[in-house]
């Protein structure tokens, strides 16, 4: 877009006070980028967040029904699980993997959803800003501790 | 005072509502569920005192109810995931909803069961 350079008022309202030896101020548009603006802090973040929670869901279906169906419902339900139980499963890279994969999409799932509902209901900056912390270290906690279960599981601890 | 201005909410509020509050059950549950599993690595013997516990009549309740909140969790989060991605989701949401209802209370009462029937025979004796 060319800009007018011979009159900023159009001949209706009257004489320009502006021509080419005199020509109007430049108006920087408002929400143009300048040096000084703050480097822009918006990412994607909440859209793959959003993302994450379908496609971890879909898997988390499956992962989290099976568990369910083999701890609680086959072969006895939960009377029959134990340390000789788990030792018998860990015993096998299938399950292992079966289990990582669970905990840390459960609790990246998890977690992530009580990231919105501390979002929506926690209205105070410092209120909201310690919740998270919380929720963020029990979760780095709980994550690591069961990473580090699953791969240090000794079936002859004693 | 106007009569009836409460908003009442119907099926699509009220399925936000239950995925959130089962969500944030079953994130607890995780925690504590984590905790104990790393006995393991501490004994056999206090594993299995921690699992004796997930064996009683009341606990066993517990878990039923567990069962109730991750199945409704799980079928209703693929509920939401076909109103966002299906063309006509929100077009069918509500039969959605009353299709995840009918297939949770199908295997809610299949676990009727396999997880509270040792519970009863502990209680009521056999």
């Amino acid at each position: 877009m060319s800009i007018e350079t011979t009159g900023a008022v159009g001949p209706v309202e009257g004489v320009s006070r502006y021509d080419v030896d005199n020509p109007a101020p430049v108006i920087e548009p408002p929400r143009a980028r300048t040096k000084k603006t703050p480097k822009s802090t918006r990412t994607n973040f909440e859209l793959y967040g959003w993302l994450f929670m379908r496609l971890s869901g879909i898997v988390l279906v499956v992962l989290v029904l099976f568990h369910l169906l083999i701890q609680l419902v086959l072969d006895g339900g939960v009377s029959k699980i134990g340390f000789a139980f788990v030792a018998g499963r860990w015993a096998s890279p299938f399950w292992q993997t079966w289990d990582l994969l669970m905990l840390w999409l459960a609790m990246l799932h998890g977690a992530n959803g009580l990231r919105t509902v501390i979002n929506d209901y926690a209205e105070r900056p410092n209120t909201r800003f310690w919740l998270k912390n919380l929720l963020y270290t029990a979760t780095v906690f709980t994550v690591l501790l069961g990473t580090l279960v699953i791969f240090t599981f000794d079936p002859n601890i004693r | 005072m106007p009569a009836g201005t409460l908003y009442r909410g119907r099926e699509g509020m009220w399925s936000w509502v239950a995925h959130r509050v089962t969500g944030v059950l079953i994130f607890f549950f995780l925690f504590v569920h984590v905790l104990d599993t790393a006995l393991v690595r501490v004994s056999p013997e206090a594993y299995d005192d921690v699992v004796a516990t997930y064996k009683t009549p009341l606990v066993a309740l517990l878990e039923y109810g567990l069962v109730a909140a991750i199945l409704f969790h799980a079928l209703n989060g693929l509920r939401v995931i076909a109103v966002d991605f299906w063309s006509k989701g929100t077009r069918y949401q509500k039969q959605m909803l009353w299709t995840v209802m009918g297939i949770w209370i199908v295997l809610m009462a299949g676990a009727l069961y396999p997880v509270l029937g040792h519970a009863v025979r502990e209680v009521f004796g056999s």
